[in-house]
């Protein structure tokens, strides 16, 4: 049976240019970056070349550029690094309801560490809203991280409006940035942000390297330790054949796509499925991202439907699948615990097709259905009921 | 025994053991379109204070969700992991705990089948298209083709039998239920394991209560209640003898279970044996072995799992806990529904919270909860 990933806010296929641009490498370039010698400069220059490929799609200067080892490590380090850099006895940190829980369980931690940490609600939309961020903002205020993009329904914050309030306030601003490479047009000097995170796998390279731009002269302390690596913000040998996976990877995005095939898929599934809606729907939001609550069903078993169907889509974010609460995002914007259970994120891509669209149109349509017959006979249909009181 | 098409397709709970392991393997091996699944019940990190010994593959726990995928990834079916941890808090552990504060020794097995095993995972079920689940049970389901009426019987190897905590299935259940082991006998099963070289074939038996540690039901209570921010209420209470003299002092009646010995804490010339608990007293009734014995009990919250009723007094074998060799009895229909048991013997120990499955022979004829 064929299957057709329609799941690309988990994460992603390697690229063939990625795949050959990291094969080469591990192959060819064993050196150690640090070390002086012909291999290690050669390892070194790999390093660089994939640094400005990064840097030329943020739109930054190659040495604003860290390499670390994915999103969750880019978010802790621009999290617990600018803050703990602070030597102010009372911290404060902003952020919203609807952070991946890398942000989310990191300012937890902070919380553990006697920092101060406003929870920003959203808008019905998924939107922060950038009066909120600035009538927040406190004297003792270090930090205010809002991501760029939702991973769940794809709302987009208005950073370079956020950013505006944090450069008044002299508060350093950092955007998980995750979902947007390849999605969204990248430039840290408009969007004002001081920290961004972003991880390769989200945008066909592979799993294990990320980055975080830190703006030239903005205070992180590392959170890690060892050498000097990365202007010591990061320690470890660095992984050259991710970097040059991940420069690789930023350097092939390409135009941003448009909307079209989610347009399809979206529209396909309202026209045949009665009693579904998208959530968020009217936000600011990634192309190829579409969340859509069937009423009634639950998203778990629909998502299980669909894979033995040959489709793989996601309930709530890949994170927080096989956890028991539903998901915080949907329930910030206003779901209904139930609503929220009965959501399904479809997350497009570029190998997919409208054929593949259109088939998995047929197949949501198809399960629903079933689910939605099924469900009334098999629970709470009077059986008798052994209560043990 | 009724055995489904060839080719259909069968939900498996797959529990990460030996036996539902080798039940998914074997449908596989017979060309049905398997879809494994185990239900995630309950969070072993919930309660920290309880100090879990990871290695020992409690149900639930992440090693057991690894051995199930890495016995579906061997036979090549598609695996899931189910999350009913919501409704098995609601329909198992919080009935579970009341139980014991009301001074009952309750089952949660019989619980779990009831309204998650054969329920909610009846609907993940439905939702994959599988018309049949199976499980590791060892028990027997045929049909009756004069009643029209599905059955429950023991399992040929009655060693492992466990339809004890089967007898409040209904008819409906019955139906889309398949326990391929129980024509077999446990040697048998691992056998099978070792020869398909499952990752589990080797696995030791769990005999405790999956979501209690080390069966210390009593820690298990405190914790959960320190964890629904309750505490016990008021701990000690009387230890009394049978002509109701006070005796010694105890630490809370949810520590103690009719017929227990151990942990009493008197000394006494003859071993002394607990014969009632009662919690609204908070008194705790000790007497010797031979008062322990009795003849009759009332059954409440029937289901006449196999058979139509029961209309005037019948005569059955009736099993009042797990491993009890069912003992010879008359059933008596009782008018608010219930059944009295007389036996023609007395039995001992006969505990509140615990289950009266009626048996003729390998039939499973019902079951209620002594009152």
């Amino acid at each position: 049976m064929p299957h057709f990933y329609f799941d690309h806010n988990a994460t992603t296929p390697v690229s063939p240019a990625v795949l050959a641009s990291m094969n080469e490498c591990l192959a060819e370039v064993y050196g150690n970056a640090s070390s002086i010698h012909h291999f290690g400069q050669a390892a070194k220059q790999r390093l660089e070349t994939a640094r400005r490929q990064v840097a030329a799609v943020l739109h930054c200067q190659p040495k604003e550029v860290v390499f670390t080892s994915g999103g969750t490590e880019s978010d802790n380090l621009a999290i617990l690094g600018s803050v703990r850099h602070s030597g102010r006895a009372a911290k404060h940190v902003i952020t919203s309801s609807i952070e991946h829980p890398a942000v989310l369980n990191t300012c937890t931690q902070l919380e553990r560490e006697g920092v101060d940490v406003t929870y920003l609600p959203v808008s019905a939309t998924g939107t922060v809203d950038p009066d909120d961020v600035r009538r927040a903002i406190r004297s003792d205020t270090v930090l205010v991280t809002i991501m760029h993009a939702n991973n769940e329904i794809g709302t987009v914050q208005p950073l370079a409006e956020i950013s505006k309030m944090t450069r008044e306030s002299g508060v350093v601003f950092h955007s998980d940035g995750v979902q947007a490479p390849g999605r969204l047009d990248l430039d840290m000097r408009s969007a004002g942000v001081d920290l961004y995170s972003v991880s390769a796998h989200k945008f066909y390279g592979p799993k294990g390297i990320g980055a975080l731009f830190v703006r030239d002269r903005t205070p992180v302390s590392a959170i890690s330790f060892g050498g000097h690596h990365e202007r010591e913000r990061r320690p470890g040998t660095e992984n050259v054949p991710g970097a040059v996976a991940l420069g690789t990877a930023a350097a092939s995005l390409g135009e941003i796509p448009t909307a079209n095939l989610r347009d399809r898929l979206e529209a396909g599934i309202l026209l045949t499925v009665p009693d579904a809606y998208v959530n968020a729907s009217r936000s600011e939001r990634l192309a190829n991202t579409t969340n859509i609550c069937f009423r009634g069903i639950e998203g778990e078993a629909l998502v299980i439907a669909l894979d033995l169907k040959g489709y793989a889509v996601s309930s709530g974010s890949a994170c927080s699948s096989g956890a028991v609460e539903p998901s915080h995002v949907l329930l910030a914007i206003g779901l209904s615990a139930e609503d929220a259970r009965s959501s399904i994120r479809f997350s497009l891509g570029r190998r997919n097709t409208a054929e593949q669209v259109d088939g998995l149109i047929e197949a949501v349509a198809e399960s629903v259905t079933h689910l939605r017959r099924i469900a009334p006979q098999t629970s709470h249909s009077g059986r008798p009921v052994y209560v043990h009181a | 025994m009724f055995t489904p098409e060839p080719g259909a397709t069968i939900a498996v709970a797959m529990s990460g053991g030996l036996d539902s392991s080798t039940v998914a393997a074997l449908l596989a091996r017979d060309g049905y379109r398997v879809v494994g699944m185990t239900m995630q019940l309950w969070n072993q990190r919930r309660l920290p204070e309880l100090a879990h010994d990871e290695g020992t593959g409690r149900c639930c726990s992440l090693d057991d969700v690894y051995d199930a995928r890495h016995v579906a990834e061997q036979i090549g079916i598609p695996y899931y992991v189910v999350n009913f941890e919501k409704q098995f808090e609601e329909r198992v552990v919080v009935p579970f705990v009341n139980d014991y504060l009301a001074g009952r020794t309750p089952i949660p097995c019989t619980l779990c089948n009831n309204f998650i095993k054969f329920d909610q995972f009846l609907e993940m079920a439905d939702a994959v298209e599988a018309h049949t689940i199976a499980t590791g049970h060892y028990a027997r389901v045929t049909y009756n083709s004069a009643t029209d009426r599905y059955e429950l019987r023991k399992a040929v190897d009655e060693s492992k039998d466990q339809t004890y905590f089967l007898f409040g299935l209904t008819q409906t259940q019955l139906s889309r239920s398949w326990f391929p082991l129980g024509e077999t006998n446990k040697n048998e099963v691992r056998a099978i394991a070792r020869e398909l070289q499952l990752a589990v074939a080797e696995k030791p038996e769990s005999y405790e209560i999956c979501f209690v540690p080390n069966n210390d039901y009593a820690a298990f209570l405190k914790a959960y209640l320190k964890d629904k921010g309750r505490e016990m209420e008021r701990h000690t209470g009387d230890i009394v003898n049978t002509e109701g003299r006070t005796i010694g002092q105890h630490a809370g009646v949810h520590h103690f279970t009719v017929g227990q010995r151990k942990g009493i804490g008197i000394a006494a010339p003859d071993p002394l044996y607990v014969i009632a608990t009662d919690p609204a007293a908070q008194t705790v009734t000790v007497g010797a072995n031979e008062q322990l014995l009795s003849s009759r009990l009332i059954a409440r919250q029937i289901n006449w799992v196999s058979w139509g009723g029961l209309t005037h007094p019948a005569r059955a074998n009736v099993r009042i806990r797990n491993r009890h060799i069912p003992a010879p009895a008359t059933l008596t229909p009782l008018a608010d529904g219930n059944v009295e048991v007389r036996f023609d013997e007395p039995q001992r120990a006969i505990t509140p919270g615990q289950a009266a499955v009626f048996y003729a022979d390998d039939l499973v004829l019902g079951g209620g909860w002594i009152a």
